[in-house]
């Protein structure tokens, strides 16, 4: 075995634009992962001097100090916003925002459905959860009929609670949108699934197509009062009937 | 035909032992380790070193990237 471990025989390892930065994250939180794959993304393309990411309020706050690239924080929600003046100002940068759930479809939905509408040359990256994950797993609007949170104890209900969001769906029917996908993270063949989908929207930008909507269901096992394991089961069984998986709009059209 | 030898190394201190790599893990290669890390975590390690041939598909999932990944080709 110790002859097999040598550099040139390496094969994987954390990219560069990661930092050394312990992620704040819980263990198993796909957020981790996400975050990964984006950085992984932008060192293939080479972009990395031309790339500015704009951070969120919620889990991910601390994304600029993780992610080893030009990055900004906007007030909670706004991320779409600073995004499309950021594009405005240098038409020739790569910029995307990384949004959970709480900041993009509660408190910026109308930052996320103004910008997809105006079609701004942006990248934006949605990781779902279905639940408010850093304030203590209140209900998010991406919250599931009957799933239990802290502000819903005896499950959402859908009289009094309104029904889940579904903004990508939402976003998706907007002119100024050119690709939404929806992925997951939580093994290697949907990892790989959503690289190829974040991938494909920062070259979306290159082409100056317009807004490239990725959403990342993840889990939250803290949220869930679950294991890690045990929370991806419930993903896959839960999460995944009610947001399926795979492109909504390719290319400006919509599948 | 040549053969596929792999082997991982895991950053005991990064990894906070969530477990994801197992299941994804075909040939049942890692599994987690008694002691703990200075934060508390039971970390993962090589269990079956024979039995890996570097698929990464543990390091792809590891959402604190604790895991890097080795292959050579063996001939045989």
């Amino acid at each position: 075995m110790l002859d097999i471990i040598k550099s040139e025989n390496q094969v994987f390892c954390k990219t560069k634009l990661m930092t050394d930065t312990p992620l704040s994250y819980c263990p198993g939180c796909g957020h981790g992962t996400a975050h990964n794959i984006t950085m992984e993304v932008i060192e293939e393309m080479g972009i990395v001097e031309d790339t500015i990411g704009v951070a969120p309020v919620g889990c991910s706050v601390l994304a600029y100090d993780f992610m080893d690239i030009d990055m900004t924080q906007a007030a909670h929600g706004r991320a779409p916003a600073v995004a499309t003046a950021i594009a405005r100002t240098w038409p020739e940068k790569y910029v995307f925002t990384y949004q959970g759930d709480g900041d993009l479809a509660a408190i910026g939905t109308a930052e996320t459905i103004h910008a997809c509408n105006r079609g701004e040359n942006i990248v934006i990256i949605f990781v779902n959860n279905g639940i408010y994950g850093m304030t203590g797993g209140q209900m998010a609007p991406t919250t599931l009929e009957g799933m239990h949170s802290s502000t819903s104890p005896y499950g959402r209900d859908i009289e009094t609670m309104g029904s889940p969001l579904k903004i990508t769906e939402l976003v998706a029917n907007l002119p100024g949108v050119y690709y939404v996908a929806r992925h997951a993270v939580h093994t290697h063949k949907h990892a790989r699934k959503a690289k190829k989908a974040i991938r494909k929207a920062f070259e979306n930008t290159r082409l100056n197509k317009g807004v490239s909507f990725v959403e990342i269901v993840s889990n939250c096992n803290s949220g869930w009062k679950m294991n890690p394991i045990e929370s991806n089961e419930w993903m896959v069984e839960n999460m995944f009937a009610y947001f399926p998986l795979g492109d909504i709009k390719v290319n400006g059209k919509l599948k | 035909m040549a053969k596929v030898k792999g082997a991982i190394v895991v950053d005991t201190e990064i990894c906070k032992g969530c477990e994801i790599c197992m299941p994804v893990c075909l040939d049942n290669v890692i599994s987690m380790s008694k002691e703990v890390n200075r934060k508390g975590y039971h970390y993962a390690y090589m269990s079956d070193p024979d039995a890996c041939n570097g698929c990464t598909n543990c390091a792809i999932v590891c959402p604190d990237r604790a895991i890097s990944v080795y292959r050579i080709k063996v001939e045989s």
